[in-house]
């Protein structure tokens, strides 16, 4: 028997039970106008199905009664309780049938003609349906028990073994059928009855830990043993009960081979829709929640993942397009990978989409990497489709599948590359019901963090100058401070810190304007700190907390409604001992606190410097050290900063409140990087930032205070965590420590607010701003010149590589001049030089190269491609000059399509 | 009728519940203010409660309960009606009321006697109180020598999820 049938049957049988009763209610109530058109649907359904899968007699029978439900329906017939026994007579005849069905696998032979002529004069009004035709009437109390026939309505439970394919006894009265053993092995148990059974059994897990906690009080009590046992079966009994809860992911797919097939057909595509693993099995619960998200991906990925056949063949690939759909366990989680061979998410339609959406601006886009620009579709209301098909871009986004996803603690990634496709990984824990949990403590109160999220513990110490050497030995991991702000350096990476007490303000607030103080708080005694390190989507984070007891196994309870908002915490559960727990959510955390957060909620802070990004600048840059604080390392590109001086205690004065100090005949603002003036020292260590091009106003000067400057050091730098910390870029190993590098823009601004705002006007007095484009690859390296030229009066965009460069001349964009890096993935500065020289509107401007490699053979290159200046990186003052040389040179012009771009 | 029914058509207002003559309370107090809470609306009474502290809950949240294997908010009456908090080692006893399938425990300072008042000695609250008492009270009883302010437990867990 196929499945189409099995599932008939099963459905059959359910419908006529509930019709049956619903009959007996309309007897009672006739004039129930939704009991009739229940009724009228249910036989109407059969009806319907019996003619879809050639079964005439059955059609018949449901076709008649139908016909008297039908006039009863539009009020020409009363409901009479003759007209309900023929109805019920008809059922009775189809159920025979339906039951005839179910062991050969063929309708029974019979006639139904008396029946249908009762029914079609009932119909008419004509005969007085005085003649009950209940069908053989003595097969009926025969009738075999219904394999399917459920008190109330169910959803199959084990799937895998479809509703029984066979009834102990034919209608016909054929006792000798071989089936009846098979009739024992499934039954149909209500969804309820498993969520009953399954709350129960979390109850008893609980009273059992419960136990065991007390029971570990009294140590060699006669209760033990027994406990021993009765937790062994607690354990058994959990997992027999969650295991009737699993359900092969494949029921979540079967309809996708219809969608699959429609959707190609629609679409003019060709598709190949291949499904792995479809026996792999996840809770019941779960299996609902990703239903329609996956539905939904499978859908995306025909719509806009796949090409048409026209294009792919143009692009050398098959004509038909592959959708694949893998499933399979890993640890505690179930992962589903949905991949295509498409064309890959379209970088630049996703950035054109962001800015049009305001939900990033351009430099934001310019200083972002492909991967977190394409997670921007995770993003509520965003649909790259530049049309609405009919498939989707109906509103239901790929942001309502990751908010499904992570509701059920999952996550979900993406890779994508063009002209190859996409393959998004969803990963899902396998069950909700219970989860093993690590039990913490903060302040005074303790928490519970999933298991699954904790990758490991650490025991860190907190790193001083001093204690280095000592910990070297003893203590591999150390917390080190940026700013105030401790991090752990692990096994050589930064790992952002968190603490926990006061991301949940649970300490004075007295105490917690700083987190160093916190963190004091924490080393009682032998100033070791307890970490936990949680995974989040792909990154990790630290978690600082005061104890960590014991893991535990615990009941997942969603907590109140006026406390969901509360993003922290994921549920909230009751422990052994009786107690509530708040359950944390590390990916709430991690956005809570602006980390590494949940991957492309890093970006809701759309400021430029609040991004992370871990790369590797190629050249050595002379980096100036200095020490703010006791051993507060930070460090800043040498080529921004004009002087080092050492100023005289007594020459610092103060006016309108705010130290300064007579330099070079002029005041100058100092700016002490720790927040105040240290009065006791006799020399002030001040590194001196200018701003000398900017003609009649004179130039500009802002001295920082630190504590002391350390060293000079030339290094490749690996920029590796940016914080959303004000004053600081990100973060770098600097001879072998964790620093700082901080942002000179923050802290000009701090010695004089207006310093990007009245900015000086350009040579020719006008009151045009020279516009220059900044080509760099480096995000860093771009924050560091961006700024830089702004400061000295220029209006500035930045773009990460010459493609994006060339796309702005193509949009009529216009420059006074362009400062191009050489080293660039993808087409180098000299590449681009010579393409901006070979034609367009741009092939006349003054173009000035930035390079690491300054030597006679570089310069003589760049100016053989067409660069108008060769100048080093970091060199702030030759650029500058570089600069004003060029665009004295060249004519001023208006740029005529400026304010596109705002 | 449903507990919260109830308390909502005392709130819309007298007449309806003009029909009935005689209404039962649970009465309580909270710094020395006598209240009432219709009986039906109450679904138990606890003595004082070991609570779990929620960081970053609104702040008349006092934190949460194990009601026999049933997690309860509670909701601090005296925060909830502006009121300063209970002197330092005042055991508080909680009225535990359902709303929308959530259970909150109300924490108050004393739950005394089970009243039950004609609507003859029913009066609306008088204009001049309080805007913090008004929201809440639907009413008040004029009994043997005091007043006893009737709270509306719907519009007390009504409870907006601004964080503290």
């Amino acid at each position: 028997m196929d499945d189409l049938l099995s599932d008939f049957l099963t459905e059959t049988n359910e419908s006529l039970a509930e019709a049956d009763l619903a009959l007996v209610k309309l007897e009672q109530e006739p004039q129930h106008a939704p009991t009739l058109s229940l009724i009228f649907r249910l036989v109407h359904t059969i009806k319907g199905t019996c003619g879809f899968l050639g079964l005439p007699r059955l059609e018949r029978v449901a076709h008649a009664a139908e016909n008297v439900l039908g006039r009863v329906r539009d009020g020409v017939l009363p409901v009479t309780p003759d007209l309900i026994t023929a109805i019920l007579g008809s059922l009775d005849r189809i159920k025979l049938i339906v039951a005839g069905l179910a062991s050969n696998g063929v309708e029974p032979d019979g006639k139904d003609t008396d029946l249908i002529l009762n029914l079609d004069a009932i119909s008419e009004g004509k005969a007085p349906s005085a003649t009950p035709t209940v069908a053989p009437p003595a097969t009926l109390p025969a009738e075999p028990p219904k394999p399917a026939e459920a008190e109330r309505p169910a959803i199959p439970m084990p799937p895998s073994e479809p509703p029984p394919p066979s009834v102990p006894e034919s209608v016909a009265g054929d006792p000798t059928a071989p089936e009846q053993a098979m009739a024992g092995q499934t039954i149909r148990v209500g969804v309820d009855v498993i969520e009953n059974l399954m709350t129960l059994v979390s109850e008893l897990v609980l009273t059992r830990n419960q136990l065991l906690q007390q029971a570990r009080s009294h140590e060699n009590s006669g209760f033990t043993g027994p406990l021993q046992r009765l937790s062994h079966i607690t354990s058994d009994l959990q997992e027999g009960v969650m295991k009737t809860r699993m359900q092969p992911i494949g029921n979540a797919w079967n309809k996708l081979p219809r969608i699959v097939r429609d959707l190609a057909r629609e679409l003019d595509k060709k598709i190949e829709l291949t499904m792995l693993g479809a026996e792999t099995e996840l809770d019941r619960q779960v299996l609902e929640l990703i239903k329609d998200p996956l539905t939904h991906m499978v859908r995306n990925s025909g719509d806009h993942g796949l090409e048409t056949t026209a294009e792919r063949r143009a692009a050398g690939k098959a004509d038909t397009g592959r959708i694949k759909l893998n499933a399979f366990h890993e640890g505690g989680h179930i992962v589903i990978e949905i991949a295509d061979d498409g064309r890959g998410l379209p970088i630049e339609r996703i950035k054109s989409k962001v800015l049009s959406k305001g939900l990033a601006t351009e430099a934001d886009l310019a200083s972002m990497s492909d991967e977190v620009i394409q997670r921007f579709i995770f993003r509520a209301g965003f649909s790259t489709a530049a049309a609405v098909t009919a498939v989707s871009g109906r509103g239901v986004g790929m942001d309502v599948v990751k908010t499904n996803i992570e509701r059920i603690g999952g996550t979900i990634e993406l890779k994508s590359r063009p002209g190859e496709g996409t393959v998004f990984t969803i990963k899902i824990p396998l069950t909700l019901a219970i989860v093993s949990a690590l039990i913490v403590q903060a302040g005074e109160e303790r928490f519970a963090i999933p298991q699954i999220s904790v990758v490991e513990l650490v025991r860190a110490r907190e790193g001083t100058h001093a204690a280095q050497a000592v910990d070297q030995q003893t203590v591999t991991s150390l917390v080190e401070r940026i700013n105030g702000t401790p991090v752990l350096r692990l096994r050589d990476r930064l790992l952002p810190l968190v603490s926990l007490d006061v991301l949940l303000r649970l300490r004075e607030p007295a105490h917690q304007h700083t987190s160093t103080a916190a963190l004091a708080t924490h080393a009682k005694g032998d100033d070791s700190l307890t970490i936990i390190v949680a995974k989040v989507g792909a990154s990790e984070v630290g978690l600082i907390v005061d104890r960590v007891f014991d893991t535990e196994e615990i009941v997942v309870k969603p907590v109140a409604p006026v406390l969901r908002h509360i993003s922290m915490f994921s549920g909230n559960t009751i422990l052994g001992d009786g107690s509530v727990i708040m359950i944390l959510d590390p990916s709430g955390i991690a956005r809570a606190s602006g980390i590494a957060g949940a991957s492309d909620g890093r970006h809701a802070n759309t400021s430029a410097t609040s991004h992370i990004a871990s790369e590797i600048l190629p050249d050595k840059t002379a980096m100036l050290l200095f020490r703010v604080g006791d051993h507060d390392i930070k460090a800043v590109p040498l080529g921004l900063v004009a002087r080092l001086e050492n100023i005289v205690q007594d020459r610092i004065e103060c006016a309108a409140g705010l130290p300064v100090t007579q330099y070079r005949g002029r005041l100058m603002r100092l700016v002490p990087m720790s927040g105040h003036v240290d009065l006791t020292k006799t020399h002030q260590s001040v590194l001196v930032f200018t701003d000398s091009n900017t003609g009649a106003s004179g130039d500009r000067r802002m001295g920082l205070i630190v504590e002391e400057i350390v060293d000079v050091v030339e290094e490749s730098l690996h920029i590796e965590l940016c914080g959303s910390k004000v004053g600081v870029l990100g973060t770098a190993i600097i001879a072998g420590r964790a620093t700082d590098v901080i942002d000179t823009s923050y802290w000009l601004t701090q010695a004089q607010p207006d310093w990007f705002d009245t900015l000086p006007e350009t040579q020719d007095g006008g009151s045009h701003r020279a516009r220059l484009l900044v080509v760099e690859d480096s995000d860093f390296f771009r924050q560091m010149i961006v700024p830089v030229l702004q400061a000295a009066g220029y209006d500035v965009i930045g773009v990460p590589d010459a493609a994006k460069a060339l796309t702005l001349r193509d949009n009529g964009l216009m420059f006074n001049a362009i400062i191009s890096d050489i080293e660039m993935p993808g087409m180098d500065g000299l590449g681009f030089v010579r393409a901006v020289r070979a034609s367009g509107a741009w092939s006349d401007l003054p173009m000035i190269a930035l390079s690491g490699r300054v030597s006679e053979r570089d310069i003589e290159r760049g100016r053989e491609a067409g660069f108008t200046d060769y100048v080093g990186k970091f060199a702030k003052e030759a650029l500058l000059a570089s600069l004003r040389q060029c665009l004295a040179h060249s004519p001023y012009c208006e740029p005529p399509a400026l304010r596109m771009v705002a | 009728m449903r507990a919260n029914d109830l308390a909502s058509a005392i709130g819309a207002g007298h007449d309806e519940v003009a029909l009935r003559q005689e209404e039962v309370f649970v009465t309580l107090s909270v710094a020395d203010q006598l209240c009432g809470i219709p009986v039906l609306a109450v679904r138990d009474v606890l003595g004082p409660q070991a609570i779990t502290r929620i960081p970053l809950a609104p702040r008349e949240v006092a934190g949460s309960l194990n009601l026999r294997g049933r997690i309860v908010t509670a909701i601090d009456l005296r925060r909830r009606l502006c009121l300063p908090p209970a002197p330092a080692g005042t055991a508080q006893m909680s009225i535990v009321a359902e709303q929308s399938g959530e259970l909150y425990a109300l924490l108050v300072d004393q739950v005394s006697e089970v009243l039950s008042l004609s609507l003859r000695q029913f009066e609306r609250n008088p204009p001049t109180l309080p805007q913090e008492w008004a929201r809440f009270s639907t009413g008040v009883y004029r009994l043997q020598g005091r007043l006893m302010a009737v709270l509306d437990v719907g519009r007390l867990l009504a409870l907006s999820t601004e964080p503290a």
